[in-house]
């Protein structure tokens, strides 16, 4: 058995004596704890904007209700689908690798990968269609409406955007484990690393989890 | 005790030869200790910068109208001080410096948790610090809203906000780095035997700091992005013409900022219950209490901010809730207090630099933290919002207490960090002229808010004039006590007579290992046996004997 095995199974932080110096950490554990807390600071981050949300939605239920009518729920759900489906590949692609299975682990990882960058994609048009009909911060269109409605639409826009931007950062995570497991610096006995990617990404999904309601059911 | 069999040929971690030599062996390193030191080097040059502003500030306010620098510019410094003392001098200061070098070796460890991200959030601090300072020669001009960066304002001014905030951000994000790095090397790396109650208190002190920045850095991160968006494209989330609620961003503001408060004090408390306890040769009293009181202070914290907004608007329920946490925020304080106070006590004291600085500090710090008090009733608020009185209050509580203990902390570990002695008599004259005019500088501020001087403003009344000119004076004081001191550690530094291990016979950990320490830390990893302040257990015999084998 070697060093990292060991390392789980006895749980304990163990120091790798072949880097003098530089002392390499295996504490699985640990990485998994520090990646928690990170997205614990995730969550804070956008419970920032769902208080500014639950606090505009209280000033102004009609408008919101309004505005909330001209959102796509189609593209909306079929967006919740994808990414929900999306976190089930990454956790089957980790399961894969624990169980040694290098190539379905690498397949299923770039099927979590197409399906984030299918989400951009529907975004992309979901956006462009929005932008079209006028309604873009500080467009004419927009600007005309009710205080309440130019509120929803600019939450609308940071909050997706915001949560777009995470995507993106996942999908350059999640491509950059698929190269690991190809080069053999991610293996069955060290999977630590593609283990909290996939905490991440099941973050990106959650938040989502609160978006779509929020934007586009509740209306 | 195991850690007491070191090496002969020990080697310390200036000497040993890494992977990279030169400017790489720092620029490229994740030793915690060379970490912290190049903190250190970046602190206290941002410090010695963001003093420079206030002194700057302090001699426009001499004289009545304009003195040396215009309205504009005299906005711009008050913003700049504030911005440059907060977020890159005393909320990464203890933590960042004392806490990187320190804090594996009071814990038995060879490094942090993750010593790469270590290095990745010193970076992130040198770009947070570089993107502040290119901010104020960019086309709009040095940015003018106060550090509050309070909307509407900061939504229209024509200064470079949006720079400074997205410096404000990446601090943040290296405050955030730090605090994770810190909870699961604490979790994570204390030696066996080292139970929760057997750590050192200023680890203790840094735990509760790391939640606080996990859990508050996020939402001003957000809001302050917030209002760059708001600049760039007008989503109208703070723009009251749009629908917005000002009200609502000093909300989140102060959800982040008033906590903040307490990572800038925290790790300073932890310090002081370092270093009484060493130079009073006694256990410290009360040991669980205060290591309680820190996390006490941490939950509470974040229940009080309302109370930078009494005069803002808010309901009168809000007002008294957010009074009564205010009050309830000073017990675990006090608690603290009472027990540094009851360890003196029949100690066999020693009033070495270190303990005059944490006798300066508590006397600062009560009080700033008194007339905290007074500014957390909604009565006595009312009239000194926005006063002087306001101005004096955080400079004694977050100068006479970070600030003070961050130099404190420097002439405790200073041994240990550098294996140089530095000269005693000049580094308490040079406290001495600090307390004075630190005293002259802020007390007398008190005076001036309670007669109505208010703060940020270029101009004052003639009545105001003699006490202006008294503070004025203080601030070229304590100038002068802190350029002492500084010179005294760098001479220090050239000619220094060598340090022992254990100059002020301390119990903790770093104290077992040599000055400078090698670069592993510890020869084996230490067991814990006994508690850190544990006087009747008797180290000094063959400690002393294991510094004959090295000099």
């Amino acid at each position: 058995m070697n060093k990292s095995a060991e390392t789980i199974m006895t749980d304990k932080p163990v120091i790798d004596q072949h880097l003098q110096g530089e002392h390499e950490h295996k504490d699985p554990v640990g990485a998994k704890m520090g990646m928690w807390l990170f997205l614990m600071t995730e969550l804070l981050l956008f419970g920032g904007m769902f208080l500014i949300y639950g606090t505009y939605r209280y000033m102004n239920p009609e408008a919101f209700h309004s505005a909330a009518q001209e959102l796509n729920t189609i593209i909306g759900t079929f967006n919740t689908i994808i990414l929900l489906t999306s976190s089930l590949t990454v956790a089957l692609s980790i399961t894969a690798l624990q169980k040694g299975n290098r190539t379905l682990s690498v397949l299923l990882l770039a099927i979590t990968i197409a399906f984030a960058f299918w989400f951009l994609i529907n975004k992309y048009f979901e956006w462009s269609h929005e932008i079209h009909n006028g309604i873009y911060p500080g467009s004419s269109e927009l600007t005309n409406r009710t205080n309440g409605e130019i509120l929803f639409f600019g939450l609308y826009y940071v909050m997706t955007g915001v949560h777009g931007i995470h995507v993106i950062i996942g999908i350059v995570i999640l491509s950059f484990m698929l190269a690991f497991i190809v080069k053999n610096k991610v293996t069955p006995e060290n999977y630590i690393r593609l283990e909290i990617s996939g905490l991440y990404w099941h973050l990106v999904d959650i938040i989502w989890i609160f978006l779509f309601p929020l934007f586009y059911l509740l209306r | 005790m195991a850690n007491h069999v070191i090496a002969e040929n020990y080697v310390d971690f200036y000497k040993e030869k890494g992977k990279h030599t030169g400017l790489g062996a720092w620029l490229l390193t994740t030793d915690h200790k060379r970490i912290g030191i190049m903190y250190l080097v970046a602190i206290v040059t941002f410090f010695l910068v963001g003093a420079t502003l206030g002194f700057l500030m302090r001699l426009e306010m001499l004289s009545r109208g304009r003195t040396i620098m215009d309205p504009q510019t005299y906005n711009s410094l008050f913003t700049l001080h504030g911005l440059i003392m907060i977020f890159l001098f005393i909320i990464p200061g203890i933590p960042g410096v004392f806490g990187n070098f320190f804090l594996p070796i009071m814990l038995g460890a060879k490094d942090v948790a993750f010593p790469r991200l270590n290095l990745l959030s010193w970076y992130l601090y040198i770009s947070g610090g570089l993107f502040a300072v290119v901010s104020v020669f960019l086309k709009g001009g040095p940015i003018d809203t106060g550090w509050t960066f309070y909307v509407p304002y900061s939504i229209r001014t024509g200064t470079d906000v949006s720079w400074m905030i997205l410096a404000a951000f990446i601090l943040g994000l290296s405050s955030i780095i730090t605090g994770l790095n810190f909870i699961t090397t604490i979790h994570r790396l204390r030696a066996p035997g080292m139970g929760w109650f057997k750590m050192p208190l200023f680890a203790w002190a840094l735990y509760a700091t790391a939640w606080i920045q996990l859990i508050a850095t996020p939402v001003v991160g957000i809001t302050l992005a917030l209002v760059a968006v708001e600049r760039l494209i007008g989503i109208g989330l703070f723009d009251p013409s749009l629908g917005g609620d000002p009200i609502l961003y000093q909300h989140l503001f102060w959800i982040y900022a008033h906590p903040a408060v307490y990572i800038m004090i925290l790790p300073a408390m932890g310090v002081v219950s370092e270093i009484i306890p060493t130079f009073a040769h006694r256990t410290i009293f009360g040991y669980k209490a205060i290591a309680i009181s820190s996390l006490a202070i941490a939950f509470v914290g974040y229940f009080v901010w309302g109370h930078h907004m009494f005069s803002s608007g808010m309901s009168d329920t809000a007002r008294w809730i957010f009074s009564l946490t205010t009050f309830l925020v000073a017990l675990p304080s006090g608690v603290k207090v009472f027990n540094w106070v009851a360890t003196l006590y029949k100690g066999s004291i020693e009033l070495g630099t270190p303990l005059l600085f944490c006798m300066a500090f508590i006397f600062l710090f009560s009080i700033g933290g008194l007339t905290g008090l007074v500014l957390g009733a909604l009565a006595t608020d009312i009239h000194l919002t926005d006063t002087y009185f306001v101005v004096a209050h955080f400079h004694f509580v977050v100068f006479g207490g970070g600030g003070f203990i961050f130099f404190g902390a420097l002439h405790y570990w200073f041994p240990k960090m550098f294996g140089k002695t530095y000269n005693e008599k000049v580094s308490k004259a040079a406290l001495g002229t600090m307390v004075i005019g630190f005293m002259l500088l802020y007390f007398t501020m008190f005076i001036l808010g309670y007669e109505g001087m208010p703060r940020r403003y270029y101009d004052y009344l003639p009545q105001f004039a003699t006490l202006h000119i008294v503070a004025t004076v203080g601030s070229w004081i304590l100038v002068g006590g802190i350029l002492v001191m500084i010179g005294n550690l760098l001479v220090a530094l050239k000619k220094g007579k060598k340090a022992s291990m254990n100059p002020w016979g301390g119990r903790t950990l770093e104290w077992t290992v040599p000055s400078p320490p090698p670069v592993e830390n510890f020869e084996e990893i230490p067991v814990i046996t006994h508690g850190p302040y544990d006087y009747e257990y008797n180290i000094n015999g063959d400690s002393d004997k294991m510094e004959e084998n090295y000099h």
